[in-house]
């Protein structure tokens, strides 16, 4: 027993909490070595030639990135006619910055202003992509979630819609992108009508999903205790599907992220997406690694923390560690009964 | 149990005689007038006629596919008949409502209210202010022996407890019948029998008439005042059987010859007169010689 607990490898087997912080560390370590290695370790790809010194080869200039090929040959040539080599050292192209470069860039997006005047710093481009995917997300959710409840409870709302929101999401919501510049301008409502596209027909369908796969037992037992239709709604439905309707919506604005970059690219491009663009275009890539990485850690963020409070609002899951709401509730119990008499 | 020697199941000492007029002298609660339900042009419940009076238990047995459930789904209102007519308290069923409450086997309780709010749920859509609802649902908790659970939400009970707080709650709501579809039939046998007990005291301290669906034959005497055996192809009353086991029950009289000469008669009416043979299997070795096991 003990030799077949301490396997790593048990199909739906369960991980010790130390192996698990383990993997979880490993999870991103891994990769992250493995760009370290192709950066720091020379010959490992590195296909090109940082200059330090030209020697007679004309057109190379100091600090310059040549083709080891180019390289090679000039320096034969260089050889050939008895003039001094070029020497340099191997590295990788400029659009692969090594990892200190990124987190020396990751600080510096922050502290120093725009290249150019009227241009964003790196936060205020965050932020004006975390009003267009909120906006976006909220304005789907408002219609599409009451919605997706209603087609999930009643045959009736998911015959009257289902097929059309099925028929509709199959279109790429940037394939609206001219069409919502046209009629929305060139600004932030276009972008967020491609949000509120791209969220919307998915998420009707998502949440009428997880709503027809509630417990019918449940709707039968409420309706025994005199539960009608509006209590057998609000009172079984929506609580009973709350948890999972709460990951979704967590899966959704995962979504709705992927189809921020695109949404920016619409109209006047803004946002994350201009800081990405204009960096590339002055081919400071370390600062496009960094951008891209903090899309990737507000998501997960946001992800997480949203995780963390679903378990604090959800007290009845199995899972959930008692939090503070429900402490309190148990201490009132716990009280009530020392006062009873034995 | 041929060479056992067992009086007629239909003999009553006069103390059991007297019970039962006692019984048929109380208003009737649950009218059963021909209840025909057909379903994909298959006749699930044929002609059933019966009267439940207040304060009975009654049984519902059969074997399975002879639409037990589907009977006390019918009387439930969560499902429709197709002829007939089904009467609570003079007033025909139509649709689910809280003078039916019902215990399922599968478990009901809402996981997000604690037992509490559980109870409270029926109180509550009946328009009582949550401070009745509390102290009313605490009594029925109480009742069921629960109260250091009210707190608890309802994976933090075993499956026992789930049903004794799903009583609590189909009870709060004072229903003039009890519905129960196999509410034990999750259980394991030891707890089965505790809830057994517990359903018999509650019975006794609470003015509910109650209809038990179950396929467990012990259970139907154990609990019965008169049980129903169904019949399948087609499903129709094969005999409403008045248990003539004394009350108070307990689980020693499960030997008594009153006991099993009830349960042998069931047993008769479900697979027929005399012990039904299992069907001999072809023999085919796959064993060393010399390896026999008897």
């Amino acid at each position: 027993m003990a030799g077949h607990s301490q396997r790593w490898l048990v199909p739906y087997g369960d991980l010790s909490p130390a192996r698990q912080l383990l993997l979880v560390w490993l999870s991103f370590l891994l990769p992250i070595a493995a760009w370290s290695v192709v950066s720091y370790v020379p010959f490992v790809w590195h296909p090109q030639v940082r200059i330090t010194d030209p020697g007679g080869v004309s057109y190379f200039t100091k600090d310059s990135l040549v083709e080891r090929k180019t390289f090679d040959l000039e320096n034969a040539k260089m050889a050939a006619a008895g003039q001094p080599a070029a020497i340099g050292h191997p590295a990788n192209p400029v659009f692969l910055p090594a990892p200190h470069e990124v987190a020396v860039a990751f600080h510096r997006g922050f502290t120093t202003p725009p290249r150019r005047t009227g241009e964003k710093w790196l936060h205020e481009s965050l932020w004006q992509s975390v009003q267009i995917i909120a906006w976006g997300f909220a304005i789907s959710s408002i219609l599409g979630v009451p919605l997706g409840i209603l087609c999930g409870t009643f045959p009736f709302f998911s015959k009257l819609t289902e097929p059309f929101v099925d028929f509709t999401r199959y279109m790429p919501a940037p394939a609206f992108g001219a069409l919502a510049v046209a009629i929305l301008g060139i600004y932030d409502p276009p972008k967020i009508a491609i949000i509120v596209v791209g969220t919307f027909f998915q998420q009707v369908l998502v949440i009428a999903n997880t709503v027809r796969k509630l417990d019918p037992a449940l709707v039968e037992a409420a309706q025994t205790l005199g539960a009608n239709r509006r209590e057998i709604l609000f009172r079984v439905i929506v609580p009973g599907t709350m948890v999972d309707l709460y990951n979704d919506m967590r899966i959704l604005l995962g979504w709705a992220w992927t189809y921020l970059i695109v949404a920016e690219y619409i109209g006047a491009s803004s946002g994350i997406t201009f800081f990405i663009n204009q960096q590339a275009k002055y081919r400071i890539y370390d600062n496009v690694f960094a951008a891209i990485i903090m899309i990737g850690i507000m998501g997960f963020v946001t992800d997480r923390v949203l995780a963390v409070i679903g378990r604090q609002i959800f007290p009845w899951q199995k899972t959930a560690k008692p939090g503070l709401l429900r402490s309190l509730a148990l201490a009132r119990q716990r009280r009530r009964q020392e006062a009873l008499p034995a | 149990m041929s060479t056992l020697q067992l009086p007629s199941y239909r003999e009553q000492s006069p103390a059991v005689a007297e019970r039962f007029a006692k019984l048929k002298a109380r208003p009737v609660i649950l009218d059963v007038q021909n209840l025909t339900k057909i379903f994909h042009a298959h006749t699930t419940l044929d002609r059933i006629s019966l009267q439940v009076h207040r304060r009975e238990l009654m049984c519902v047995v059969g074997p399975s596919g002879c639409g037990k459930s589907t009977f006390i789904r019918i009387v439930a209102g969560l499902e429709t008949l197709t002829s007939g007519a089904v009467l609570v308290d003079g007033r025909p069923v139509n649709g689910p409502g809280s003078d039916r409450g019902m215990v399922f086997q599968g478990y009901t309780l809402f996981p997000w209210l604690t037992v509490k709010r559980n109870v409270m749920f029926g109180l509550q859509l009946g328009g009582q202010s949550s401070t009745m609802a509390e102290s009313e649902a605490r009594q029925w908790i109480e009742l069921v022996g629960l109260g250091k659970f009210e707190e608890s939400y309802p994976h933090e009970l075993s499956g026992g407890m789930k049903q004794r707080v799903a009583i609590a709650r189909a009870l709060a709501n004072k229903p003039r019948i009890l519905l129960m579809d196999e509410p034990y039939g999750a259980l394991d046998p030891t707890t089965r029998g505790r809830m057994q007990s517990y359903l018999m005291q509650i019975w006794r301290q609470v003015d509910v008439t109650i209809l038990f669906v179950t396929h467990d034959l012990d259970e139907a005497v154990l609990l019965s005042d008169r049980i129903l055996v169904l019949g399948t192809n087609p499903s129709q009353i094969l005999e409403l059987i008045e248990v003539p086991v004394p009350r108070p029950r307990s689980v020693e009289q499960m030997l008594t010859p009153e006991f099993l000469a009830t349960k042998h008669r069931i047993e008769e009416l479900i697979h027929g007169p005399g012990e039904a043979e299992p069907a001999t299997l072809p023999r085919i070795r796959l064993t060393m010689a010399g390896d026999d096991v008897e």
